[in-house]
């Protein structure tokens, strides 16, 4: 077991964001507890604009830390259906509250082809076992 | 050698430590083939008497700088108070570097959150950035801000009007990063951009650039161009290439600007053929994090103390590297903190001071060329301080006939724009008594055969 | 003790605005009646209201005063800020600077009427183009990232006349400037990284194999920001060269081999030199700088506008025919120039070599009294800059609280947590104007630093204590910026 919390319903990438299906081929999308451990203190998301078309692994969103600035790799593509406005007076909830109040984005997409290529809870934890080798 | 102290002895004792033989060896990792082998060919050392007497000679040949002048187009020379200088050579400021320590740092901190309050004050605009190179830079780092902010639009709008060596920059930085660059031409009875013109902005263009006063010295219609460029969703970006014209004109707050940049060597700061000068850049709050350059922010340290620090790096190339904004680090903070120091000496009272004496002198100097020369004004747009007119006979020759009299009566503009043959840019500003304004006037009067 | 130490004279002081007090004034001009000129324009060309604040002289004498104070400069101490040049910056560059002939002189004046700061400018080319093994050299760029700008458009342009358009990648090491990947960018170039060998320097055969007709070139910086020289330079100008591309040289770390040898002689065909690093121009708190560029034969049209060319016995501007554009307004910092040019003045031809070796010795002197305890990742031999991390710090102690720490011993930190490839990094420049007694002081205070840690590291995590602030919360600052004074209740 990791030392960090992997919520067993959600779907992740090697890049630490996870994705959450919310029905209908609508995702929601987040950074990992691993990730909202390692980044810093965010101070900053830059969040994708809501209507715009998305491709798979494009960088539609960027956090920011005093230090740094990640690229976001988008996981779905699809179309943007709605962003976390909350963060934009409230990024530190990136870091609190990784899974809950802290998401980033919603996408519909065409299928589910994407959401399914991701690795699942279990898949994670292995690959976050190997990382801390 | 007064700038190295390490003495013979010293050395000795510390390659013994280092545990070589010789400064030489201390370089053996640069191959021998590329190790100079003969001194360099420079002038041999100098000491500081004759470093003295050198460049006060160099002094001597520039004459120009001890003529008359009537010289402006984008550099301008105004009175600084004696405070400014005096302040300027505090060691504690111009040899410290970029407030990376902030502990050690908060006087610069200070200095420049003050300048960024007075620049974003003067400009009504939301936030200023701790500078830029100057005007030019200004203007191109604008026009890529705006890029990254309108991403979907090809074209960027200038105002032919403005200075032709800053529309020559903007061509160099975004040339062959945007589709299209197009001029708004100018109305040749005002001297300002032609109303018409105005339908080159369309739902394409990412911004609209335009300078006031511009470079023929007119003032233009900003409400006008704004209202135009907002009903296509064009970002506004105004140019202010004579800081102290903003004594009394409208600020670009007051019509909408969304990007305001500007050349700040006009707070006193010296000539210095053309730079070091300082490059304002200033924009509304909501693009403050695509903004390039270093800000200063407020903040609490540890012990709850109200502090300064440098601030969102994130968009900085340390950190974003070939995802910056971007490429600027060093800026020009010495300027920043010379025209923070002159602002805070003129005060409100003092910059609206100058502005009206500006304005008052240009006015007197235009109506004597009109009623004493044979040169006439070459536009009707108003003016702040400086204005266009148009010589008898080719503009150079003029100025020549001025020079050999001990005058240096202003630009020919022939040198951008070869067409306006006969043209000249005269400035004036509050240095110029109006003995000096009277003395210009008689001497153009006799060079261009009119009453002396 | 016998390093310096710190105890301030701490006047507390408040924001200039809240000095302000209507109707006082700070200036001195000439009585006139001004009703006239407020007539002259239509009330739609004029602002509303004018705010900026209202001081005596001796307001704003002891604000700035004051406010001096608060900093840390060349003049106060040592200031070892590695890849910056924090050397000495002597007086009489500024006396001469202020010298009316040059201070007052419009760029805009004849050039019969300017021949004295034009013949400055054209020895200042010749000279840089000496140094640098350059077939000539352009004063117009206005810092060192500017001066990468103009170099990299000096590579675009000639591939342009050329039409060996397909070359659109830059190849830079991973130890290198943020400035160079941003000026590639800039320039529309995409940016392949080249990851350092375990010597810290660039591994020759994986250069070789990234090589091939889409590269325009490389961006180096000889001796690198680990202060190791690339010893196989010439290895590696061959190859790109022979590869169709061409070689940037980043001259930050000209200061390790000024006067000793050249970039020129290496096969860098382009580099931009930072005056206010090498040649003591002042840093002003961030500028203004200057980065005139150096360029081989084969580049020089390509230069930007204007180059100064002697004609005759007269000096004049010329554009060259394939110039990549005009860069700024006017010709650059001459006032930041001319500083520098008294500076080789003083030096000149018999001296200029001092300035590396006496760099180079003092740094490496440096690292021979601290490399039994302080780690270093890369052993290479190094120059003029020495690059340990704070992986021997204990109980947690970390580079940012050395940093900390050296201001309570009264010196500025050090560059830290750069280059990226050291983690942790501590990068050390001397530079060649400090004494021995002053560098003996940083390394008793590093050392006592390293031993505080074992012994007392709460004394290390709580530095700076002598400072008015200490350690501000930068996040506070990113995640709610004020960036402009606000009255209170605004």
């Amino acid at each position: 077991m990791s030392n960090y919390n992997v919520p067993s319903e959600l779907r992740y990438s090697e890049n630490h964001e996870w994705v959450r299906s919310l029905g209908g081929n609508k995702y929601r999308v987040g950074l990992s507890d691993y990730a909202a451990q390692h980044i810093g203190d965010v101070t900053f998301v830059e969040l994708p604009e809501v209507g715009s078309e998305v491709d798979k692994e494009s960088v539609e969103c960027v956090v920011e830390t005093v230090k740094s600035s990640e690229d976001i790799y988008n996981q779905i593509s699809g179309t943007v259906s709605a962003v976390n406005d909350s963060l934009e007076d409230n990024s530190e909830v990136v870091n609190s509250d990784c899974y809950g109040d802290g998401w980033l984005y919603e996408i519909t997409a065409d299928g589910d082809e994407d959401f399914n290529s991701l690795m699942t809870a279990e898949e994670y934890e292995k690959y976050l076992a190997e990382m801390e080798d | 050698m007064r700038y190295l102290p390490i003495t013979e002895r010293e050395k000795k004792e510390m390659l013994e430590k280092i545990g070589v033989s010789s400064i030489k060896e201390l370089f053996a990792p640069v191959p021998g083939e590329i190790m100079l082998k003969e001194k360099l060919n420079l002038p041999e050392s100098k000491s500081e008497m004759e470093i003295e007497h050198y460049m006060s000679d160099l002094a001597k040949k520039n004459t120009g700088s001890e003529m008359l002048s009537f010289l402006g187009g984008g550099a301008y020379r105004h009175y600084s108070p004696s405070v400014v200088d005096q302040l300027l050579l505090r060691g504690e400021f111009f040899t410290a570097y970029t407030p990376y320590q902030p502990e050690v740092s908060q006087g610069t901190l200070q200095t420049i959150f003050e300048f960024q309050t007075m620049m974003a004050n003067l400009f009504k605009m939301d936030v200023a950035n701790a500078s830029m190179y100057d005007g030019s830079t200004a203007a191109a780092e604008a026009v890529l801000m705006a890029a990254k902010i309108n991403k979907k639009r090809t074209k960027v709008v200038i105002a032919s009007t403005m200075h032709p060596q800053y529309i020559e920059t903007v061509k160099t930085y975004t040339g062959f990063l945007v589709d299209e660059i197009v001029l708004m031409e100018m109305d040749p009875d005002t001297g300002k951009t032609d109303e018409k013109e105005l339908s080159k902005i369309d739902d394409s263009t990412i911004c609209v650039l335009f300078q006031y006063p511009n470079y023929f010295g007119a003032i233009e219609d900003c409400d006008l161009i704004s209202a135009k460029a907002k009903e296509q969703g064009a970002l506004v970006i105004p140019v202010i290439a004579e800081g102290t014209s903003l004594g009394i004109l409208k600020a670009p707050g007051e019509f909408d600007a969304d990007i305001a940049v500007g050349e700040g060597q006009a707070f006193g700061l010296p000539l210095h053929f053309g730079g070091p000068g300082l490059g304002i850049f200033t924009c509304k709050e909501k693009y403050v994090r695509k903004m390039p350059g270093r800000l200063v922010g407020k903040t609490l340290d540890r012990n709850g103390n109200e502090c300064f620090v440098l601030t969102l790096s994130a968009r900085e190339q340390h950190i974003k590297r070939e995802k910056a904004t971007s490429n600027i680090c060093t800026n020009q903070g010495l300027m920043a903190t010379a025209a923070s120091m002159y602002l805070a000496a003129m005060g409100k009272e003092g910059l609206k001071k100058v502005a009206l004496m500006n304005l008052k002198r240009a006015s007197y100097l235009k109506d004597n060329i009109e009623a004493k020369t044979n040169c006439k004004t070459a536009f009707s747009g108003h003016i702040y301080n400086e204005f266009a007119i148009l010589s008898p006979k080719d503009g150079e020759e003029t100025l020549n006939a001025l020079k050999k009299e001990g005058v240096l009566g202003g630009i020919p503009v022939k040198k951008y724009y070869p067409e306006l043959s006969s043209m000249i840019i005269v400035n004036t500003t509050e240095i110029h008594s109006y003995k000096d304004i009277d003395r210009f006037v008689s001497i153009l009067a006799k060079v261009t055969g009119g009453e002396s | 003790m016998s390093y310096p130490g710190m105890t301030d004279l701490k006047l507390k002081e408040q924001t200039i605005f809240e000095r302000s007090r209507p109707g006082r004034e700070g200036f001195s001009l000439p009585e006139e009646d001004l009703s006239s000129a407020e007539k002259l324009l239509p009330e739609n060309f004029k602002r509303k209201e004018l705010d900026l604040p209202e001081l005596s002289e001796i307001d704003v004498v002891r604000h700035y005063t004051r406010l001096s104070t608060y900093n840390f400069s060349i003049d106060h101490g040592f200031y070892p800020l590695g890849s910056c040049t924090m050397k000495y910056n002597p007086k009489i560059n500024e006396k001469m600077a202020r010298m009316s002939g040059f201070a007052n002189l419009h760029p805009e004046a004849p050039e019969d009427t300017a021949q004295g700061t034009l013949k400055m400018m054209y020895e200042m080319q010749n000279m840089l183009s000496e140094i640098g093994g350059f077939a000539a050299t352009t004063l117009n760029p206005s810092a060192g990232a500017h001066g990468e700008y103009v170099g990299l458009g000096i590579i675009r342009s000639y591939f342009d006349k050329i039409g060996d358009t397909k070359r659109k990648k830059i190849i830079i090491p991973d130890s290198a400037h943020g400035t160079n990947p941003a000026s590639c960018t800039l320039n529309g170039f995409e940016v392949v990284l080249l990851e350092s060998n375990e010597k810290g320097k660039v591994c020759v055969d994986c250069l070789k194999s990234m090589l091939n007709d889409e590269i325009a070139g490389i961006m180096l910086t000889n001796p690198n920001t680990l202060g190791v020289f690339e010893s196989d330079i010439i290895e590696i100008t061959k190859a790109v060269h022979d590869a169709g591309a061409l070689v940037y040289g980043d001259g930050a770390n000209m200061n390790a081999i000024l006067g000793v040898a050249r970039p020129g002689d290496m096969g860098i065909d382009v580099l931009h030199y930072n005056l206010h690093k090498t040649f003591s121009t002042p840093h002003g708190g961030g500028g203004p700088g200057a980065g005139p560029v150096g360029v081989c034969e084969k580049l020089v049209d390509f230069l930007p506008d204007p180059l100064v060319v002697k004609d005759g016995d007269k000096y004049a501007f010329r554009n060259l025919p394939d110039s990549m554009g005009r860069v700024r307004a006017f010709y650059g910092n001459m006032g930041v120039t001319l500083r520098a040019f008294v500076y080789l003045l003083e030096y000149g031809r018999d001296h200029i070599a001092e300035i590396a070796e006496n760099a180079v010795l003092n740094a490496n002197y440096i690292k021979a009294c601290l490399k039994d305890i302080y780690h270093l990742k890369y052993k290479s031999d190094t120059l003029h800059e020495v690059v340990f991390d704070d992986s021997n710090l204990e109980n947690g102690v970390t580079t940012m609280d050395l940093a900390k720490a050296l201001i309570d011993r009264g010196f500025h930190p050090p560059t830290v947590y750069f280059p990226l490839i050291v983690p942790g990094a501590i990068m050390i420049e001397p530079t060649e104007t400090e004494s021995k007694e002053t560098l003996d002081s940083f390394i008793e205070a590093m050392r006592n630093i390293y031993e505080t840690a074992k012994s007392d590291p709460q004394n290390i995590l709580k530095a700076p204590l002598n400072t008015a602030v200490s350690r501000p919360d930068e996040t506070l600052a990113a995640r709610k910026p004020v960036l402009t004074y606000c009255k209170e209740g605004d």
